[in-house]
């Protein structure tokens, strides 16, 4: 059980609260792809990547953004249990939407998952399967980066620790999904 | 290892330009954060009196680190070459454990992100992580 002081909690909140997530989602996403290259693997259907510029007006890469950035907000509003938050979300979607988590990969690139991304449910279920991909940690470096670059001096030591505190929980607790 | 190609070098020197002025500043706020946010950094620097951020021996100490970045700039071309004395300094006297070079370079990166949001693009963003990687494998060298 991962315990938060006052200040973290506040941090979390506060930092969540004034985030867009549309434009920080689609900056962190692309900022990804382009530092962490190899990562385009796993969006192969997303069209053009071939260069930054590229991949920084991709409209794919940041509508995936912010469906990601929505998947934080689940973890963000259940701090004290944000293994189980994955978890119910995980069970939730294998059972309602009958999800074989082998096929999952197949289903990512289909048409049917793309309207499916607009839930954020789908988060969840697809970052336990890229689990095994990719590392979630390069997403979550090149979060710290755009947030520390959007709150400049605010981003201090203290709210930097319990930033990457957060994202390192959520980060072990997706991990934790994946058999 | 990934090489720098001669555009990532360009990057790093026309980014290296701007930052340079700010440099001890720089400097003094990553050693900062790393101390903040990875406590388990702090053992390296017990005889110091105030380990808090921005105390005297951490801007003193940001200083010197931010004098190393400058010579790898400098030496860009051969980084392995021209940073031998300082990886014996770091593999003989220092006995900095490598796994630690990653966490100041991602603290720096996170400093430049907030000192210079528009600068920092993403381009640049790849380039400076590129080279703080091979700055801290030529550190590296001597180890063992």
């Amino acid at each position: 059980m991962v315990e938060w002081t006052e200040f973290e909690r506040n941090t979390i909140q506060s930092i969540f609260a004034n985030l867009n997530y549309e434009v920080t989602g689609a900056k962190a996403l692309a900022r990804c792809l382009v530092v962490y290259p190899w990562t385009q693997r796993y969006f192969a259907n997303f069209g053009n990547l071939y260069n930054a510029a590229a991949i920084m007006g991709n409209p794919k890469v940041a509508a995936h953004g912010t469906v990601v950035l929505h998947g934080l907000d689940r973890a963000v509003k259940n701090m004290d249990n944000i293994k189980a938050t994955y978890a119910e979300l995980s069970v939730l979607h294998s059972e309602k939407l009958h999800v074989d988590p082998d096929n999952f990969k197949v289903r990512l690139l289909s048409p049917t998952f793309t309207t499916c991304m607009q839930s954020c449910v789908c988060v969840v279920e697809q970052s336990c399967d890229v689990m095994s991909l990719l590392d979630p940690q390069l997403l979550a470096d090149c979060l710290t980066i755009v947030v520390a670059a959007q709150m400049g001096a605010a981003f201090t030591a203290e709210v930097q620790a319990a930033f990457q505190k957060f994202l390192a929980v959520v980060v072990s607790s997706l991990c934790r999904q994946y058999h | 290892i990934m090489s720098l190609s001669a555009k990532d070098k360009a990057a790093v020197k026309a980014f290296w330009a701007k930052a340079a002025t700010k440099a001890d500043d720089i400097g003094s706020d990553a050693l900062s954060r790393m101390l903040v946010v990875y406590p388990q950094t702090k053992t390296y620097f017990s005889h110091w009196k105030d380990l808090s951020p921005g105390s005297a021996p951490v801007r003193k100490h940001g200083k010197t680190v931010m004098g190393g970045v400058a010579e790898a700039v400098a030496k860009i071309d051969d980084l392995t070459g021209g940073l031998l004395t300082l990886s014996e300094l770091h593999a003989f006297t220092l006995r900095v454990d490598p796994a630690n070079f990653k966490i100041l370079s991602h603290n720096l990166l996170v400093v430049l992100a907030t000192q210079f949001p528009e600068d920092f693009t993403p381009e640049v963003h790849v380039a400076m992580d590129k080279f703080l990687s091979a700055l801290a494998l030529a550190l590296s060298e001597k180890y063992r």
